[in-house]
């Protein structure tokens, strides 16, 4: 107890009181420099670092002076220019975008479907577990000659490799999403008289979402990295002839600085969908909500 | 002497867990009635199955024996008329603005419709003194101010009864007390009847107007007290809270119980 303990000790400061507290100021935040804006601009930075590689590889193009094997920045720049000009990259990465849109829309829907099974029943929960245990460690890719023997040559073996580069991630993510949800927000959905569909969309959904944002981008990568991989293996009998039938054929015809104009424009187009879509998103949704910091 | 019906019956009721390898009884045949616009504290230590006892009034755990009734009907399934706080902080939506997490509450449970609920959404924010942080997130609040949030969310609900599990618990001192104070002016205001969880005793002594003591695990009732809101002395100069800490414990002396 204190009062058997004696607590003296020797203080000589005086107290004191304020009665008036000081107006509180706008406080103006410290000024930065130009140059320090800059900086604090992510996508600048990166864009720098991409003009340094760029100026690099053109000095390295220029002294080695073999297009065959290594063609120069500008050069590229101008076949890729060419290659939209003409129509022909235009055509062809419109063409992988379609299909990826389909493949991966389907391939999320399939997840929506297994989820919904895993989150109403234990089998449907067994069920994802035994088949994402089984199929996630498979490459997409492996899937295409036994694809292309049920759904032929067309689309439609291509669309069932991406189906399966995106279900097993987004569902694995989305059921793991679920299931973490907080038991207090549970409760409080009951609470409030939600209960089946509107009890998905309205709390675990949105309580997951940071999990299924995550499935969703891994998803994407699968999908587009099986996606070139699959067009490289047989485009042209696709009849659509995407970016990995374009970089095959040039190829063929020893065309390397249009190769390297075709790499350009796949990594392009993947760089904009996941540093503008996904980014976007993320920062519209989780981030706003201190979900993700 | 006050003979109205009891807003809240709970009759023989007995809660247990059931897990993979045992049964554990968490309450035992709990007996008890809340009146209109009573402000029913249970308390007991820790463990001693309050949480469990409010849930099932709250409808999310059904009693392996006994019965809930509100206002003469057997408690089923959780609802609006029943609206709970938790002692989580983490009970408001994240991903929806102060403000829209009462419209939530309120539109869902199908009380209201928009226009109106956004009113009284308004409304309660205000009597909580939260107006400013209408269209904040959730994240961006104090404990203390989500707390407040989510008493002015089941509040909006105009519930028959209000369930508070230990919504000060996770406060520091201070704010626990002015919150204590809060709450007691916003039922002068509106007389709602609440049941309130605590472990204790000057919050008990505090908030309650009634206070029921439960044993410890497996809770059952040891005394049903009044209390007037100060730790008054009887007319054998015992104080209030030395009576409820007798009981409690069957002994006067010290224990690990918690007097903050
Ligand atoms: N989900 C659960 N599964 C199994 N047993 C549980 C579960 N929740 C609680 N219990 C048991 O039920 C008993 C009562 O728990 P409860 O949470 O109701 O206590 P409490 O009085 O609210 O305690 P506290 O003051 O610490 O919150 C405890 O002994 C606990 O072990
Ligand atoms: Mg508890």
């Amino acid at each position: 107890m204190t009062d058997s303990l004696s607590l003296q000790s020797k203080n000589d400061r005086p107290e004191f009181f304020n009665e008036l507290l000081e107006p509180i100021d706008e406080i103006q935040p410290a000024s930065v420099t130009i140059w320090q804006r800059l900086y604090g601009q992510g996508v600048l930075r990166k864009f720098g670092i991409l003009l340094i590689l760029a100026v690099i590889w053109e000095l390295y193009a220029r002294s080695l002076n073999n297009p065959l094997v290594f063609p120069a920045f500008s050069d590229t720049l101008v076949a890729l220019f060419d290659g939209f000009l003409s129509g022909e990259l235009l055509s062809a990465g419109v063409a992988t975008i379609l299909l990826l849109i389909q493949g991966y829309a389907l391939g999320l829907l399939f997840a929506a479907i297994l989820t919904t099974l895993a989150s109403v029943s234990k089998i449907g929960a067994d069920l994802l577990e035994t088949l994402t245990a089984m199929f996630n460690p498979l490459p997409s890719i492996a899937m295409l000659p036994l694809a292309m023997v049920w759904f032929g040559l067309g689309d439609g073996s291509v669309i069932f490799v991406l189906v399966h580069a995106v279900l097993w991630a987004v569902a694995l993510n989305t059921f793991s999403g679920f299931k973490s949800v907080s038991q207090t927000l549970r409760l409080v959905g009951q609470n409030y008289g939600l209960k089946g569909p509107g009890y998905i969309f309205k709390i675990l959904i949105p309580g997951a979402f940071a999990s299924i944002l995550t499935g969703m981008k891994v998803g994407w990568a699968f999908a587009w990295r099986t996606l070139i991989a699959a067009e490289l293996v047989f485009g042209a009998s696709s009849g659509s002839g995407g970016l990995g039938w374009y970089l095959f054929q040039k190829k063929n015809e020893l065309l390397i600085t249009e190769v390297f104009g075709g790499l350009l424009t796949i990594i392009v187009f993947g760089l904009i969908i996941e540093n503008f879509v996904f980014n976007s998103i993320e920062k519209a949704t989780v981030r706003r909500w201190g979900m993700l910091q | 002497m006050n003979v109205s019906p009891p807003t809240l019956a709970v009759d023989r009721v007995t809660l247990q867990y059931r897990t993979d390898q045992n049964i554990v009884t968490a309450a035992y045949r709990i007996s008890f009635n809340v009146l209109e616009s009573d402000r029913f504290v249970m308390l007991g230590p820790s463990g001693c199955g309050k949480s469990t006892l409010l849930k099932a009034i709250g409808g999310f755990i059904k009693p392996s024996e006994g019965e809930i009734r509100l206002n003469g009907l057997a408690v089923k399934e959780p609802g609006p008329e029943r609206a709970f706080v938790f002692q989580e902080f983490d009970q408001l939506l994240p991903w929806k603005t102060i403000l829209e997490n009462i419209v939530f509450a309120l539109t869902n449970s199908g009380t209201l419709k928009r226009p109106e609920a956004l009113e009284r959404a308004t409304h309660y924010l205000e009597k909580v003194n939260l107006s400013r942080f209408i269209n904040a997130y959730p994240h961006t609040l104090s404990g203390g101010m989500k707390q407040r949030v989510a008493i002015a969310r089941a509040m909006a609900m105009e519930p028959a009864v209000l369930l508070m599990d230990e919504p000060f618990a996770a406060l520091d001192a201070l704010t626990r007390q002015q919150m204590q104070d809060e709450l007691l002016q916003l039922w002068e205001d509106t007389k709602f009847t609440i049941i309130f969880v605590t472990h204790s005793i000057p919050e008990a002594i505090r908030i309650g107007n009634r206070i029921l003591l439960l044993s410890p695990h497996p809770g059952q009732v040891k005394a049903e007290i009044n209390s007037t809101g100060n730790d008054s002395m009887d007319e054998n100069g015992v104080k209030l809270s030395q009576r409820i800490h007798g009981t409690l414990f069957n002994k006067t002396s010290d224990t690990e119980f918690n007097h903050d």
